[in-house]
């Protein structure tokens, strides 16, 4: 059924969203182990020890045991510690700051901004800007760099992996990578305020080939994303991606370190 | 003169002009009846002014049962947004009407429900099952309560004047800042909350002095009820947690009223520091609801089951753990905010930690039933159906307390689902269970079975239908708190909206058992005190108790003390048995042998402390200062002057007690 290839968190179009998958099926298969044989005893006992069934065993005023107190403590410390390792090891795994393989190449570095509903992507390197939509090449490692020049939002690609808060007055490091081509959805999943539901935005996987020639495209364009743009940009109501192709260089670092002083958009002096 | 109030505040749009004319004509319909029905004096007299614990008792859970009106509403109206709102469909409700409303329900549900109704319950019950005649500062008990009643007005308030928070129920800065939240809302969110919390730390205090303090001779710790147990763990748990709230809050204010930089963006400003001390709250808070349902499940297996409670001493022990241990997990609510690994699997691996105390509570409920004589009656009915969706509950609880797992679920409505299943699951049905079975001790008669039995199924059928999809559309990448929906989410949403009508016809169906029951309360009445063959203390009086609750207070020789009274013989003794049981409670003391009974007096100074501090409140809101300076001026003079009021006690003599006992 197509409606199905709706629960993106299950069909994982990269190669952190199937670690996390896979960690929540392990997590899962270790709980049920524990969850199906309690919820099958208490079935039982309550049927098995139903008042009207006098055939059964009753024993009013037995209320200890030392061995089969022992193994209640035992059996859910058991699972705990299962899962307790699982979870060390795979959360230094995931940390979202921790780079991917490196054998897959220099990772390209994506600067995320959340902005009153909207998106802006900022890529220092190709000195380009986009809003609402970001290109990034597949099999490729991505560092985005999040911060925020608006209330805190999180920024997450379910097709992709897990979610990291966008603050303003300090960078957050997701490292993400998509296998294949493709169109993801990614949002916002931290309320910000009346514009909330409008932070969407287009995550598009493309061949190498094809991100560099979009990357060219784009250049071409005439449009510049300078401090007056983006102030403009800020108040703006954009619901539809934009595209700009050329940035100011110090724009990322002006929005994230003006938080640091009194006076806005004074960044440049720390430089 | 009147800050920043101003006409405007009264005029909404269609809809909040809805919300206006039912809130006003609520107040005057009920102004009106007692008015019509000359009730405003008996009224005065015996609820107004009571310190009695029981009275307060039932007025917390009147004021829950009003409010959880208040927050179904809400949960409704959510509900038939998301079913509307799709494929350019606004639906009905704008984003910041919609966040209103989201706010509110969780505000309300946890402070104003959950809590009070959970109050109620320990009032109700904790003196009895203690043995004592009242809590140990009866004034103060009737101060919290009114200071909780205060919040929960202001909360109301803001539907008719101005405007409620929009920012989620814990107001997270930046957005709760004025920088984006200029209105009143987050400032009616403040202080609704600071003044309901003064009355929850009071009663925390309270209720732990009463149990350490006022248990009946020969009850030791080890011989405590385990609702008792529970809530003691609870009132710990408000005594640490609490004052956390009232900084956290009082910084937010700060920020709001004199420019501070506590949480800001700029200057230093930290929105971090906030969301890490609202969840040192929030998390403790989860536990002081939950505990007293555990509690309140782990009395009623082993009266239904008919057997001793298996495993006392681990039921205390995990209690004591899991106590601890809720203070030690909070950052699981932000594992996304970017703390390194380390911290994060500490966090995330001390959360799992906790479920090892529960499931040990989980596997002795189970063993208390293996080889017992179970009567399934409503609240036996209420713990399957707690448990079976708590185990649900529990798994993606520790689902989502692995990091790399929770950065996929966090705030989706995965996480939406988890929460509802362990409160609605957890606590709500535990509190449903909890007032069934105390309900004849209370009122004097018991409920009705049948319609009850059909409330049960239309919640547990209601809840299933309305969460499951949650947890799928969490799945999907649903975000929650979004008030327009995505073509691929509705189906579910749909399916949820029908969850929440099933769950409506379940409330009607409670409030019409109560009325069937009143109705035919003749039939049912509880003339033995003890109509399910109980264990504990509060059995051995009778049903409802007398304002001094024990003619004599018991003698305690061991757990399950009325149980031991009665010789643990597995008939139900009679009337005849247990009336003489009772009186013969100390058996030193003969039949006649009634002693003078000291009891506290009634007083309107809780309630009058509790409206000045609202005045005090509503000055804050709106910066009408003069107000604000007199409420609190005034309620600080009330408080010294009932300090210094000697006259607080009356004698009810022994004749007296003798007539009211063989009545």
């Amino acid at each position: 059924m197509d409606w199905l290839s709706n629960f993106v968190l299950l069909l994982p179009k990269g190669a952190i969203a199937a670690a996390e998958l896979g960690l929540m099926y392990q997590a899962t298969f270790f709980m049920l182990i524990v969850a199906v044989p309690v919820l099958a005893i208490t079935f039982f006992f309550a049927w098995h020890y139903r008042a009207s069934n006098t055939k059964a065993a009753y024993t009013p005023d037995w209320e200890h045991s030392k061995l089969e107190e022992l193994i209640w403590w035992a059996i859910p410390l058991e699972i705990v510690l299962i899962v307790g390792a699982l979870t060390w090891t795979s959360t230094h795994e995931l940390d979202p700051r921790r780079p991917l393989d490196s054998a897959l190449g220099k990772p390209l570095v994506v600067q995320v901004v959340a902005l009153d509903s909207k998106w802006l992507f900022i890529y220092p390197e190709q000195k380009i800007a986009t809003v609402n939509y970001v290109a990034i090449p597949a099999g490729k490692p991505v560092q985005f760099e999040v911060t925020a020049d608006a209330p805190m939002n999180s920024f997450w690609i379910p097709a992709l992996g897990g979610q990291i808060y966008a603050m303003t007055g300090m960078v957050n490091e997701l490292h993400l990578i998509a296998t294949n081509p493709g169109k993801f959805d990614g949002k916002s999943a931290n309320y910000s305020g009346d514009g909330f539901a409008k932070m969407k935005f287009i995550a598009e996987a493309k061949t190498q080939e094809d991100f560099d020639a979009w990357v060219r495209s784009t250049r071409a364009l005439t449009s510049e994303l300078s401090q007056p743009e983006y102030v403009r940009l800020k108040e703006a109501d954009t619901p539809e991606p934009l595209m700009y192709g050329e940035v100011d260089q110090y724009l990322f670092n002006d929005i994230v370190m003006k938080f640091m002083d009194s006076t806005e958009m004074n960044g440049r002096q720390h430089e | 003169m009147l800050g920043k109030l101003t006409l405007d505040a009264f005029i909404h749009g269609p809809i909040e002009t809805g919300a206006q004319v039912i809130v006003v004509l609520a107040a005057l319909g009920i102004i009106g009846l007692l008015t019509y029905f000359k009730l405003w004096k008996w009224l005065y007299k015996n609820w107004l002014t009571t310190v009695d614990h029981k009275k307060i008792g039932i007025m917390y859970i009147i004021l829950a049962a009003v409010m959880l009106a208040r927050g179904a509403m809400d949960a409704f109206m959510m509900r038939a947004q998301q079913a509307i709102a799709v494929g350019g469909n606004p639906g009905y409700l704008d984003p910041a009407h919609y966040s209103q409303i989201f706010t509110a329900h969780g505000v309300i549900m946890i402070f104003f429900v959950a809590m009070p109704f959970m109050f109620g319950l320990l009032n109700l019950m904790v003196p009895l099952q203690i043995g004592t005649r009242d809590v140990a500062f009866p004034f103060l008990n009737s101060m919290s309560f009114w200071l909780t009643v205060v919040g929960a007005m202001l909360i109301n308030a803001s539907l008719v004047i101005g405007e409620f928070a929009g920012t989620g129920w814990l107001a997270y800065p930046p957005l709760s800042e004025l920088q984006f939240s200029p209105g009143v809302g987050v400032d009616y969110y403040i202080w609704a909350l600071q003044i309901a919390g003064v009355g929850t730390l009071v009663s925390g205090i309270n209720f732990l002095v009463t149990i350490l303090k006022m248990r009946a001779p020969g009850m030791k710790l080890m011989y405590i009820p385990i609702f008792t147990w529970t809530a003691l763990a609870s009132m710990v748990l408000v005594i640490f947690a609490f004052p956390i709230l009232t900084v956290t809050l009082g910084l937010l204010g700060l920020d709001r009223i004199f420019g501070m930089h506590f949480f800001t963006t700029d200057l230093g400003g930290s929105a971090m520091m906030y969301i890490n001390l609202i969840w040192a709250w929030g998390h403790p808070e989860v536990y002081i609801l939950m505990l007293p349902a555990f509690g309140i499940f782990s009395e009623i297996v082993p009266v239904f089951a008919q057997k001793r409670l298996f495993g006392y001493v681990s039921m205390v022990v995990a209690t004591a753990l899991i106590m601890v241990f809720s203070f030690v997990v909070w950052v699981h609510h932000f594992f996304t905010m970017g703390a390194g690994a380390n911290v994060n699997a500490f966090f995330g691996i001390m959360t799992m930690v906790i479920a090892i105390p529960t499931g040990v509570k989980v596997f002795n409920w189970l063993f208390t039933m293996f080889r017992g004589r179970i009567i399934f009656k409503t609240p036996m009915l209420w713990f399957m159906g707690f448990i079976t969706t708590f185990v649900l509950g529990g798994m993606t609880g520790v689902l989502m307390s692995v990091p790399g797992i929770d950065f996929q679920l966090h705030n989706s409505l995965f996480l939406v689902a988890h929460f509802h299943n362990m409160i609605i699951g957890g606590v709500l049905f535990g509190f449903f269970a909890g007032l069934v079975y105390w309900f004849p001790k209370i009122f004097g008669y018991t409920l009705n079975e049948k319609v009850g039995k059909w409330a049960f199924w239309c919640w547990l059928v209601g809840f299933l239908l309305a969460f499951i999809p949650l947890y799928a559309l969490g799945l999907m990448g649903a975000t929650r708190r979004v008030n327009v929906v995505e073509p691929q989410f509705h189906p579910l949403f749909i399916v949820a909206a029908i969850g929440a009508c099933v769950i409506a016809v379940a409330v009607f169906l409670q409030v019409l058992q109560v009325v069937v029951s009143f109705v035919q309360r003749k039939k049912n009445l509880d003339t033995t005190g003890d109509p399910w063959n109980g264990r504990t203390l509060e059995w051995a009086t009778s049903s409802p108790p007398p304002m001094y609750n024990f003619a004599h207070i018991p003698q305690v020789m061991g757990r399950d003390a009325f149980w031991l009274m009665k010789n643990s013989s597995a008939a139900i003794p009679t009337e005849g048995a247990l009336r003489a049981a009772r009186l013969s409670l100390t058996p030193s003391l003969g039949h006649s042998s009634f002693t003078d009974i000291h009891l506290p007096k009634n007083t309107p100074m809780g309630l009058i402390i509790a409206v000045c501090a609202g005045l005090f409140g509503f000055g804050m809101v709106w910066h009408i200062w003069w107000l604000a300076l007199l409420g609190a001026v005034a309620s600080i003079l009330f408080v010294f002057i009932r300090a210094f009021d000697e006259d607080i006690e009356y004698t009810l003599t022994a004749s007296e007690v003798a007539k009211i006992e063989h009545a």
